[in-house]
């Protein structure tokens, strides 16, 4: 479970902050940490070592290393999460991470790493409710802080008394379609990651009950689903307030929100879907002269949608040059800083194919060694649209002084994740 | 505004000019000040001469300001425990402010001075605050009791801190419950005394419903101190794991996680063939979903995953396409995934599996990735037959690439599918011998070596190939000539027409050349047996091989039980029993507490004598286990090997330890300082004590010793007899123990020895540990025969068991390294004392109590003495 200390590096992995939590690590440990770092190659070496009886489970963001070390069996998890969850709640406060931000803050941090964690196991860590208590010099109000009840409450996340003369709710359905497309053109995997983001702007403590067409839901019930399909989710993680057990149960989700933003939960399914966006690439290569491709892109999703900002990179032997490009539809760049061309379609309706053709210069003398063949990935959104089919039902909000009158805002988009297809 | 400034330094006189800011009477300029030392601490400049100075601005009600020299305590107390006094005052009387929040802060700061003399003065705001009305403060006591415990845990123990740490257990607030049970948790782990937190059925049902009311974090403690809980029986198992699964929609990894592994812990006893299949099916999306996290998580859950497999491969036989990698996957997430890939693949699913392979060494430039798919694809070869002509294939193919580590590792890997099918690829020999430049890698060169030697009679140019080794003998690696050596005789015995130079000049070579004694060796045998009898070196060196297995499990299966009870701990990453990697750092050695060292044996020993025996006493009946099948499976092994060696390493280098233990220090003892061992020999127990006078106050007399009850009955035979120590004098005595029938001994089973001394100044009291061997006698010989009958007279109701790794930091710990080489039966013991059973050393041993209605054994497989 527990960390021994807390350390953030700098990128040649000198310390810039730390915080030693049990006292159980000798002050040099960092410093072997240090040395077996600097010669690694960035993600080749797994992210735990251990040297001497010490643990280090570190993760790396912008240009510091943040560090976790123990000199027991502790929850590895836990050292990870702890540490994204520092890097959340600085981001939160700071707006940027990054070593200038630390220094000019070393007193607010070591206020909110003495709260965050205590004899090496976190305690609270939600930046709404910390920045409740531990405010930076600018914010600063007048009296004595004291403890949110929320920082032990059962409802941790969220505090009383939140007053809004409008009260509002906004819900975003975001799903991203994760797919790997092999050489050979078939789909080795296809997967839809879908959550709901929520913005809440509601007074007091609301109790919030979700409805989603709900495939499990509705064979439970024996309820005809009536128009449109039930969606089948293969596993759902939900944010902290939602009660599992209710929902293990009965399968209602019911919650009282936190104030703001955040991600109530997340689903996934491994459905096969048609890719929405195909790519056919031709590739002539001429060795020591030039290389030709031919690009197809084709929308297969239904012809009212449209996608925007799409965005395919296709990517190109380092040492091409003297690009030429030829698109019927967007705008082809060459981006030499990602060996790719980078081909931008502002909106691209459905059931639509654009056409691209690329010519490119190679030196005479070829580059030896093997070259990575990187995979072409695809970038793009398409509003009011899932891929699942999934769909908010009902959102009732229920409240002690009686307002049922807020009104749930439902958007829909779907966009890519990871996005790939290898090339021959 | 910016803290920047703050590291802005005015050279020389800094000290001076901070120390004259600390006393100011401006306050905000104090302030400054002491965020200006805070900020010279952060760069790692030593301001512990401050030390006074800034404890002058404790006493201030600014919060921030406060907390900033809490820190600066943290940071230096340790390095000015005299001064540290000075801070007390204040520590005390933050600790009943009027605020929670400076309550909550000077006890949790006061927990982080790991000084002894502050520790004195944490007892009384501890008691107060663990009852304070506010939850906050409660929860911040609450980890503070662990605090203390790791400085002094004899305090915690007299103080009743552990009642009062139980007690919060049921506390109103699910934060303060969920840190009460990490500080249980943690105390039960460091003390090894399992018996500390011993789940009472109730205590269950009040952390399973603290469950869903605490933070994500609490849930992570309530989980994984649930995972050490025993369910009496399949119907308990059940329930838990009911409440439990619930808990796989969390969004929070390390829930998911510790939930898993209680639902795996306790489908161990589920029964119920129809239900462990459903919660199985329950456990695979979670563990899929994980993939989707950030990289160091995935990994964390992938090598969890392959444990998970090992013992339950059905579980994600139908995702493996989720562990296909990504091209911007890190490298540490790719090689992980690739061997799960390999673990999962089988006859349906390993066509998929090799074009995905195949894929990474024909896409990828990291060597090692490359490297790792090329292996993944022998693998494949070797766990499934059918697959294994297309394996070939693939590697040809590689080949081909004439990438030169491509090449090398695909020649390693179809040296092993030769020797796993002979004589059925050899049609791409010639493929390979093709490409002898480009291998420089030895593995690689004694790969094709074995290969050109193996099958001599059917490569034409094989003496060619061989002689052009030879040219560069002395340049090889001496596994690639010990491969030579014998790739060319095998040559010569299969084909001896136009060999016989050739063979002559490699045993010329190997004889006369290499500083090697192997190699030498090697090449003088060989020399002998082609001159004596051909034909019988024939015979010896064409011999069969045995082929090669596919080896499916990582970890062998005593390691996977251990580790499926750690899962999302360290040790689940590392793939390692926890005493291989953690090392017992900076704790102060004390005699009472000789446990503190994790690891797992060692835990494992003392769950055994604390935890286990006192559960299975007669009002609680046990859960029926499989212990007698297991033994007597393991006596008809024995009697095939009725003597099968002993580790050597261990019987020469364990013996006693003979060097005394500090039993009471000076400073304790009125100026008595004791020092002494528990040791038997000649079957005789005796206390080897040495008494030392390092007082002011002058001679010491009136010596007198007793035991308080224990286990064993020991206490002294004869009156202690210690003669007047003048100061600076020191006395060794040796004093006659005996083991007295006493029906007042407690009946847990315990180590524990608490003795107390007295002279002329006072009574003083101090605890030891009685080592095992010193109980047990030496002439336990049983039969063989006898022994399981005995075994089996025992009612099956009063057995529990459980097995341990790493037996070697057991004898080394409690000390059993002298024993092992007798059988030892159970009627020769004295009344209560522990027999062992007649099994062969160092395999099996067990502790019986008499009359035999409970007993205890430890398997320790000798696969495992590594």
């Amino acid at each position: 479970m527990t960390a021994s200390a807390v350390f953030v590096l700098d990128v040649k992995g000198k310390v810039i902050i730390s915080r030693n939590y049990r006292g159980d690590v000798p002050l040099n440990a960092i410093e072997r940490f240090s040395h077996l770092m600097l010669d690694e190659v960035e993600g080749s070496s797994p992210p735990i070592i251990v040297d001497k009886g010490v643990s280090f489970a570190y993760v790396k963001y912008n240009n510091l290393y943040l560090v976790a070390c123990t000199t027991r069996n502790s929850n590895a998890t836990t050292l990870f999460l702890f540490l994204y969850h520092i890097i959340n709640v600085f981001k939160e406060y700071f707006r940027e991470l990054e070593e200038e931000s630390i220094r000019d803050n070393f007193v607010v941090i070591y206020e909110l790493l003495d709260e965050m964690m205590d004899w090496g196991y976190p305690q609270i860590t939600d930046q709404k409710i910390l920045s409740e208590y531990i405010m930076q010099e600018s914010h600063k109000i007048q009296g004595v802080a004291k403890p949110p009840p929320a920082v032990t409450g059962v409802v941790s996340w969220r505090s009383e008394g939140i007053k809004y003369r409008k009260n509002e709710i906004f819900l975003d359905v975001v799903e991203s379609v994760n797919l790997l497309v092999g050489s050979n053109g078939n789909v080795l995997r296809s997967e839809i990651l879908g959550a709901l983001k929520m913005r809440s702007y509601l007074s007091g403590m609301p109790e919030l009950k979700l409805g989603l067409n709900d495939k499990l839901l509705f064979e439970s019930t024996g309820r005809n689903p009536g128009k449109g399909k039930a969606v089948e989710m293969e596993d759902i993680k939900f944010h902290q307030c939602v009660r599992l057990a209710r929902f293990e149960n009965d399968r209602t989700i019911s919650f009282i929100p936190p104030d703001g933003e955040f991600e109530l939960m997340s689903y996934r399914l491994s459905t096969q879907v048609r890719p929405l966006i195909w790519i056919e690439a031709i590739v002539e290569p001429h060795s020591g002269s030039r290389i030709e491709y031919t690009i197809k892109a084709k929308s297969q999703f239904k012809q009212r949608s449209v996608a925007s900002n799409v965005e395919i990179s296709i990517p190109v032997p380092p040492d091409a040059d003297s690009p030429s490009f030829k698109a019927g539809t967007g705008t082809a760049k060459y981006a030499p800083e990602k060996d790719a061309i980078v081909w931008t379609i502002k909106q691209f309706p459905g059931q639509k194919e654009f056409l691209l053709r690329a010519h490119f210069g190679l030196p005479s003398v070829q580059q030896d060694g093997q070259l990575q063949k990187k995979p072409i990935s695809v970038k793009f959104e398409i509003p009011y649209f899932t891929v699942s089919g999934i769909q908010v039902r009902y959102l009732k909000i229920m409240e002690k002084s009686g307002y049922q009158q807020a009104l749930p805002w439902v958007r829909y988009i779907t966009q890519n994740g990871d996005y790939q297809l290898r090339m021959n | 505004m910016s803290d920047a400034k703050y590291f802005q330094t005015t050279k020389r006189g800094e000290i001076h000019e901070l120390k004259e800011e600390l006393h100011t009477n401006d306050k905000s300029k104090q302030k400054e000040a002491v965020k200006k030392v805070i900020a010279a601490m952060t760069v790692g400049k030593d301001v512990s001469m401050l030390f006074p100075d800034v404890c002058n601005c404790m006493q201030t009600p600014n919060v921030e300001l406060k907390k900033l020299v809490y820190l600066y305590l943290i940071n230096y107390a340790k390095a000015q425990p005299d001064l540290a006094i000075l801070a007390v005052n204040t520590f005390v009387k933050d600790a009943s402010d009027s605020n929670p929040l400076i309550r909550a802060l000077a006890v949790r700061t006061m927990g982080c001075i790991r000084v002894e003399q502050i520790t004195e003065y944490l007892t009384n705001p501890l008691l107060k605050t663990l009852k304070d009305e506010d939850p906050y403060v409660r929860k911040t006591a609450a980890m503070c009791v662990a605090k203390l415990y790791d400085i002094n845990p004899d305090l915690v123990k007299e103080q009743g801190f552990l009642d009062l740490l139980i007690g919060l257990i049921s506390d109103p607030n699910p934060t303060v419950v969920a840190n009460a049970v990490a500080s249980l948790t943690e105390i039960a782990e460091a003390s090894g005394m399992s018996d500390i937190f011993t789940f009472a059925p109730e205590a269950l049902m009040k952390l399973l419903s603290a469950l869903n009311e605490c933070t994500e974090w609490g849930q992570v403690y309530i989980l994984d101190a649930i995972s050490t809980y025993r369910p009496s029986d399949a119907k308990e198992a059940e329930s838990i794991i009911e409440r439990v699964i619930p808990r796989l929609q969390h969004a929070n990894a390390a829930v998911v996680l510790s939930a898993v592994k209680v639902v795996l812990g306790c489908l161990q006893l589920c029964t119920n063939a129809e239900s462990v299949k459903t919660y199985i099916k329950k456990l695979s999306p979670p563990l899929v979903t994980l993939l989707a996290s950030e990289p160091e998580i995935q990994y964390v859950a992938l090598r969890n995953i392959q444990l998970i497999c090992s013992r339950r491969p059905n579980i994600l036989a139908n995702d493996i396409k989720v562990f296909f990698c990504k091209y911007n996957d890190p490298t540490y997430v790719k090689v992980e995934k690739v061997d799960v890939m390999v673990m999962l693949a089988n006859e349906r699913t390993v066509e998929q599996v090799l074009l995905e392979l195949k894929e990474y060494a024909f896409a990828e430039v990291d060597v090692d990735f490359v490297r790792k798919a090329v292996r993944a694809i022998g693998k494949c070869a070797l766990k499934i037959e059918r697959c294994a002509e297309r394996c070939v294939a693939i590697l040809l193919d590689l080949i081909q690439t004439k990438v030169s580590y491509v090449v090398q590792e695909s020649i390693v890997v179809i040296k092993d599918i030769f020797r796993k099918y002979p004589n059925q690829y050899e049609s791409v020999i010639g493929t390979l011998c093709e490409n002898l430049e480009s291998l420089e890698h030895p593995e690689a060169k004694g790969a094709l070596i074995w290969i050109i030697g193996q099958y001599a009679e059917r490569i034409e140019n094989a003496k060619e190939l061989l002689e052009a080794f030879i040219e560069e003998f002395a340049d090889l690696d001496v596994d690639v000539q010990l491969q030579l050596l014998t790739a060319t005789v095998k040559l010569f015995l299969k084909r001896p027409s136009n060999t016989q130079g050739t063979v002559k000049e490699i045993l010329q070579l190997a004889t006369t050349k290499s500083n090697n004694p192997d190699l030498r060796d090697r090449g003088y045998i060989y020399w002998r047996l082609l001159s004596t009898d051909p034909e019988k070196a024939k015979i010896i060196v064409l011999a069969e091989h045995s082929t090669v297995q596919y080896d499916p499990q990582k970890v062998d299966n005593q390691l996977l039980d251990l580790l499926l009870h750690q899962i999302s701990s360290l040790a689940s990453v590392y793939h390692k029993p926890t005493s291989s990697f953690l090392v017992n750092t900076g704790r102060q050695a004390q005699p009472t507490q000789q446990s503190t060292n994790t690891s797992g044996a060692v835990m494992d020993v003392m769950d055994l004598l604390g935890g286990d025996l006192s559960s299975s006493a007669p009002s609680q009946p046990k859960a029926q286990q499989p212990v007698v099948n297991d033994l007597l499976d393991l006596m008809s092994d024995l009697s095939f090997q009725p003597t099968s060696t002993p580790s050597v390493d261990m019987v020469g280098s364990h013996s006693l330890p003979a060097k005394m233990n500090s039993l009471l220090t000076a400073d304790k003892g009125g100026g008595m300082a004791v020092d002494g061992i528990l040791v038997r020999s000649g079957g005789k127990i005796s206390y080897e004590l040495q008494f030392k006078n390092i007082s002011a106050a002058g001679p010491l007399s009136g010596f007198a010793i007793q035991f308080n009850k224990n286990f064993f009955g020991l206490t002294n035979a004869v009156a202690l007899q210690v003669p007047t120590l003048t100061v600076g004098q020191s006395q060794t005595v040796s004093l006659a123990m005996t083991c007295k029938e006493d029906k007042t001994s407690p009946a847990t089973p315990s180590l524990g020895l608490q003795v107390a001394i007295k002279n002329a100044t006072g009574i003083y009291y101090f605890k030891d540990t009685i080592p095992l061997e010193v109980i047990l006698s030496e002439n336990g010989r049983i039969n063989g025969p006898e022994y399981p009958q005995l075994w089996q007279s025992i009612p099956a109701a009063n057995q529990v068991h459980t097995s341990l790794m790493n037996p070697r930091s057991l004898f080394v710990d409690i000390g059993l390294g002298g024993l092992g080489l007798e059988w030892f039966s159970f009627g020769q013991f004295f009344h209560r004392g522990f027999s062992h059973p007649p099994v062969p050393p160092f395999t099996t041993f067990a502790f019986f109590r008499k009359p035999v209605s409970s007993f205890l054994y430890l398997i320790l497989n000798p696969g495992t003495t590594e």
